[in-house]
């Protein structure tokens, strides 16, 4: 039994997001994302780490077999973290092996398996099974017609043919057909690898555009970074005051952006904390801003906050612009002095992202291709390595499998008729 | 009212799919009568003198484990056996033996006369004992009556069967045999649903008149490889076969023929296979192919006749005899028999259910040709499996069915019960998921305890295989007993990578350079092991990661396959399904969640929904 795991609360929101993890795999998975779990039903605060980095620090709860919701061992992850948290934690919980994103309805499904729903009960969901049913037929559809499902059968056509010639070479070995495919079979994959490469890294942007992109506005303490989110949002989100180490935690503002979503985030001063409870906001702060998609540095008299490396990407300012007058750009929230020219700027780089484009959108999606990509990958090692067909098709038809998930279902029937329409076959 | 002879099973047709269902159901207990229109053909190889191959080779283990016979006549009559595939790994090998067609003939009745409880009657079927819905027996054309508590029809290619020779056509089920067409009015007055499918077969030629000096000869393994799990070696003698060319000559006298071709004539509507095309499907859908191969096959020991396997055609007799002519070593041949095509009625699988009961008639199996499908190997797989559903049925025991996460045979029936065919359907190793599990070595591991726990399996089977397994295990207990660091297995000469983890010698046999002294250098009591264990021991290892990733799908998908759905679902008021889902559930009937999980388009949601609905329909028919 595959262990599953989703995001079970709706995408996107602010607040606390809930990622539960299904299975017999889901307290391996809790120990690899945060060592230690607590003991079963109870709540604790962790850490939770992919390899070296902090995702973030969230509460994590267990739940054993037989004591839960949908009677598999549960482990439940509420994080705080915005948009990129949780695409954070879905990514490292798709690393651990033998985790899968669920499928809609799935959790439903184990539990009324297991005896943790009545037929009464799953019955009363009806309304919300349908739902369910009718959002991803809803997806379904939208994929069927739009961009994905047209790279899907690109993909799938070609991953046809190439099996198409591989199972030639084992079902008809006593056959005219070609011996030597590998050469003819690896171009295929290469082709299909690299498309999916190009889609992968735009999974990001389209996220983005689902989700919102984050910018974050970094600086040290009273560098002028709330009142500046203020203005941008035309609204006062942060609480503004002179005293340093106000804003001790994230704040976050949604705004739309010449149409694009973003939110805005305001972090904790960047400075050496001197109580603890700062510490935290400060680090989280930190992470945070890392993790955003842009990020505007505000520097005042020429000094770039503690620890802040800019990279090419983002904003530099010179803080409190209205005071005192100086060298390059600077921005006043204040006076509103530069806002209009920092928001154009924002705009512009994040249109520029966005046309790249991506027609991966779904983490289930990107996680399909994710693991097609990885098969065949493994595919060319093994034809490179001179391994036996068998195991090369085994490979391709894995490939095949998760891009079903895409574009509807690859029947072994189409490979045998591309066999025949190739090759004649027949002794 | 005078005495009808009553039998637990009785079984129509006396071709492969009837003789594997007859034995099956006797091996089970049941008193069986074997009707069919002639004895003496019983084990007749209607077309190609040869048993196996790829895909069909994993069906003949298959049925061999399950201690059928075809596996067995076919290593009696064996004359060249060839392992398929050997460059390949293991579960795409297939075994494939050359059959002399008297000796696997004599073998198959042989084999029947063994059984107690099995009666053969000569007679033609003509019609079935029904009465609301539930057989009870089958009438013979002289009138006979016989009683039955199951009936397993296996007609292959004789309902309605009319074969052609170019423009002449007549009624018959295959050369030599009259039709079964008073059989065919009684099940179209059942209201199966039907259609035509055609196959045809190549003349046979002298092997007296071939030039084999001019031909490249084919000869058979070194080492043969049997088909049955019991059997030890060829007794007969062995012969080499010889292949030739058809060329530019043959394919211009085939296309300026064409209009005389039954086929390309227009006389036959019936749908033939894409992979076994005829001679003019060859010239005409691949013009620009300048050759195909033609492989010629001595059909006995003691026999001349000569099998071109490739030549297939319906085309007329002095066509035939004109491009056969034209090719290389063959210009002074002499054909003993025309090739011909037969067309020929078969039954909408999709009308039966998994374990081939026709589905809303007590007690009728169908197996074989007449489900559509093409092969003596595929015939005898089903064979199987309708004779001990009939068993069981007889007793009043609920059916046996196979998964296809753990057979070929599984993946046929679901395949046709499921999907239905388009053209006559035979086995490739690509249909399988689960291809690297399936093997064709290990048909018995996978097969014989289940065929014991429901007494398919004889003694004599399940003796041998404890003792292979008590084998095995052994072996494993001594292979896997100590681990190993990679610095000691590479002084041992076993090329791992020096990852620090250590492994015992079970993990290594996956890397091929790996010899038993080898192992019994780091594990003195490995020398003792017997190589045909150590050998399948690394069978498994190749495949064993691999393995381990297919594990759970497949356990999901035997949950699934548990989950049966009502016969009678009302698939149509099911809400939350979209309307095209809940066309699709109407039209196709799944019999289980497998099955509708995968109907294009099925969402995990709406299987959810399916689910619910069918626990709750069963629960109300409990209470009821
Ligand atoms: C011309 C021809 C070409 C073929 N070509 C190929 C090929 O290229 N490749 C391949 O794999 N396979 C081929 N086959 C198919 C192969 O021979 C069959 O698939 C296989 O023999 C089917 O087995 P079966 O038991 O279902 O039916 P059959 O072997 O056809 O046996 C049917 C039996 O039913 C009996 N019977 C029929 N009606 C009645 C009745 N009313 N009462 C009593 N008995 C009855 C007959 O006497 C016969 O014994 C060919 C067959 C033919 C005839």
């Amino acid at each position: 039994m595959d262990t599953i795991y989703a995001l079970s609360t709706a995408r996107g929101r602010a607040g606390i997001a809930v990622v539960r993890v299904s299975g017999p795999a889901a307290t391996a998975a809790g120990v690899a994302l945060c060592g230690a779990l607590p003991s079963p039903r109870t709540a604790a605060l962790r850490t939770l780490r992919r390899g070296g980095d902090v995702l973030d620090r969230a509460m994590v709860l267990r739940f054993s077999a037989g004591a839960s919701a949908t009677g598999e061992d549960v482990v439940e992850f509420h994080l705080h973290g915005g948009p990129a948290v949780v695409a954070a934690v879905l990514g490292a919980l798709a690393a651990v092996p033998g985790l899968r994103p669920a499928e809609p309805g799935e959790f439903t499904r184990r539990a009324f398996e297991n005896g943790r729903m009545t037929l009464t009960e799953v019955e009363g969901l009806g309304d919300l099974l349908q739902a369910e049913t009718e959002a991803q037929r809803r997806q379904a559809m939208r994929g069927f017609d739009g961009a994905l499902r047209r790279a899907a059968e690109g993909w799938r056509g070609l991953l046809i043919e190439a099996a198409a010639l591989l199972e030639a070479t084992i079902d008809f070995v006593e056959e005219d057909v070609p011996v030597d495919v590998g050469p003819t079979v690896r171009a295929l994959l290469a082709r299909v690898v690299l498309d999916m490469e190009r889609e992968l890294s735009g999974f990001a942007v389209a996220e983005r555009l689902r989700d919102g992109f984050e910018v974050a506005i970094v600086g040290a303490p009273n560098v002028g970074k709330s009142t500046l989110l203020n203005r941008l949002a035309g609204r006062d989100a942060a609480i503004v005051s002179s005293e340093a180490g106000t804003t001790r935690d994230v704040i976050e503002v949604r705004m739309d952006l010449a149409g694009l979503p973003v939110t805005l985030i305001d972090t904790a001063g960047l400075r050496e904390a001197s109580d603890p409870v700062e510490a935290i906001g400060v680090a989280r702060g930190r992470d945070r801003a890392q993790a955003a998609d842009l990020r505007i540095i505000l520097v005042e008299d020429g000094r770039l906050p503690e620890g802040v490396c800019p990279s090419a990407s983002d904003i530099v300012l010179r803080a409190k612009a209205d005071g005192d007058p100086g060298e390059g750009e600077g921005v006043s929230g204040a006076t509103g002095a530069g806002v209009d020219a920092l928001l154009e700027r924002i705009a512009s780089i994040l249109s520029a992202r966005v046309a790249v484009g991506g027609l991966v959108t779904r983490e289930r999606q990107r996680a399909a291709v994710f693991r097609a990509k990885g098969l065949l990958e493994s595919a060319m090692i093994g034809l490179d390595r001179g391994q036996v067909a068998e195991l090369v098709a085994e490979d391709i038809r894995g490939a095949l499998a998760a891009i079903e998930a895409l574009a509807g279902r690859v029947d072994v029937e189409m490979v045998l008729g591309a066999v025949f329409s190739q090759f004649c076959i027949g002794k | 009212m005078f005495h009808v002879k009553q039998f637990d099973v009785i079984v129509i047709g006396g071709g492969h799919a009837g003789t594997e269902a007859a034995a099956a159901a006797a091996r089970m207990g049941s008193s069986v009568g074997l009707v069919t229109l002639d004895p003496a053909k019983i084990g007749v190889m209607s077309c190609n003198p040869a048993i196996g191959g790829l895909g069909k080779g994993h069906l003949v283990r298959e049925v061999d484990a399950l201690d059928g016979i075809i596996g067995r006549a076919g290593d009696a009559a064996g004359i060249q056996f060839r392992l398929l595939n050997r460059s390949k790994g293991p579960a795409v090998q297939g075994p494939r033996v050359q059959a002399d067609r008297s000796l696997f003939r004599a073998a198959v009745q042989d084999l029947l006369g063994k059984l107690s409880g099995l009666t053969i009657i000569r007679g033609e079927v003509v019609d079935l004992v029904e009465r609301d819905n539930r057989i009870s027996g089958v009438v013979l054309a002289d009138g006979t009556s016989l009683g039955a508590r199951a009936v397993v029809l296996t007609a292959g290619t004789f309902l309605n069967g009319v074969i052609h020779i170019g423009d002449v056509s007549r009624p018959a089920g295959r050369v030599g045999d009259a039709a079964s067409e008073k059989l065919a009015a009684r099940l179209a007055a059942l209201d199966l649903p039907r259609g035509r499918l055609k196959t045809g077969t190549p003349p046979r030629l002298d092997g007296r008149t071939i030039d084999w000096g001019r031909l490249e000869r084919q000869p058979g393994d070194e080492d043969p490889v049997m088909l049955s799990f019991l059997s030890s070696g060829p007794v007969v003698p062995q012969v080499v076969c010889g292949i030739t060319h058809t060329n530019g000559r043959t394919h211009d006298i085939v296309r300026a023929n064409l209009g005389r071709s039954a086929m390309y004539g227009g006389r036959i509507e019936g749908v033939g296979p894409r992979y076994c095309p005829s001679i003019e499907d060859k010239v005409v859908r691949f013009a620009d192919k300048e050759s195909h191969q033609v492989f010629l096959e001595p059909e006995g020991l003691h026999d001349d006749t000569v099998y071109p396997n490739g030549l297939s055609t319906s085309l007329p007799a002095d066509v035939q005899e004109a491009y056969v002519r034209s090719i290389r070593g063959l210009e002074q041949v002499r054909l003993t028999a025309p090739g011909y095509a037969v067309e020929y009625d078969y039954v909408d699988p999709r009308a039966l259910d998994r374990s081939l009961a026709v589905r809303g008639i007590e007690g009728l199996y169908f197996a074989g040709q007449v489900n559509g499908t093409t092969g003596y190997e595929e015939a005898a797989a089903q064979g199987v499996v309708a004779g001990a559903n009939a068993a069981r049925h007889a007793r009043g025991e609920a059916p046996i069915v196979l998964s296809r996460t753990e057979s070929y045979i599984g993946v046929m029936i679901d395949d046709l019960t499921v999907r239905g065919v388009t053209e006559p359907y035979r086995m490739f190793t690509s249909r399988a998921e689960y291809r690297l599990t399936l093997r064709a070595d290990n048909a018995d591991q996978r097969l014989t305890p289940m065929g014991a726990a429901v007494g398919l399996v004889g003694a004599a089977r399940l003796a041998a295989f404890d003792k292979k397994i008590a084998t095995l295990e052994k072996a494993r207990r001594v292979l896997s007993a100590r681990r190993f660091s990679p610095q000691i297995l590479a002084s041992a000469g076993i090329p791992v990578s020096a990852d620090g983890r250590s492994r015992n010698l079970l993990e290594c046999l996956g890397f091929a350079a790996v010899s038993q002294e080898t192992l019994a250098v780091l594990e003195p009591e490995a020398a003792a092991i017997p190589p045909e264990a150590v050998s399948q021991l690394r069978r498994e290892a190749l495949y064993a990661t691999f393995v381990e990733r297919q594990a759970s799908s497949a356990a999901a998908i035997r949950r699934d396959e548990g989950q049966a759905l009502p016969e009678d679902m009302d698939f149509g008021s099911i809400a939350g399904l979209s309307e095209e889902l809940r066309g699709k559930l109407m039209r196709i009937r799944p019999a289980n969640l497998a099955q509708a999980a995968r109907i294009e388009g099925m969402t995990p949601a709406a299987l959810l929904l399916l689910l619910t609905r069918a626990r709750r329909e069963n629960a109300q028919r409990a209470r009821a």
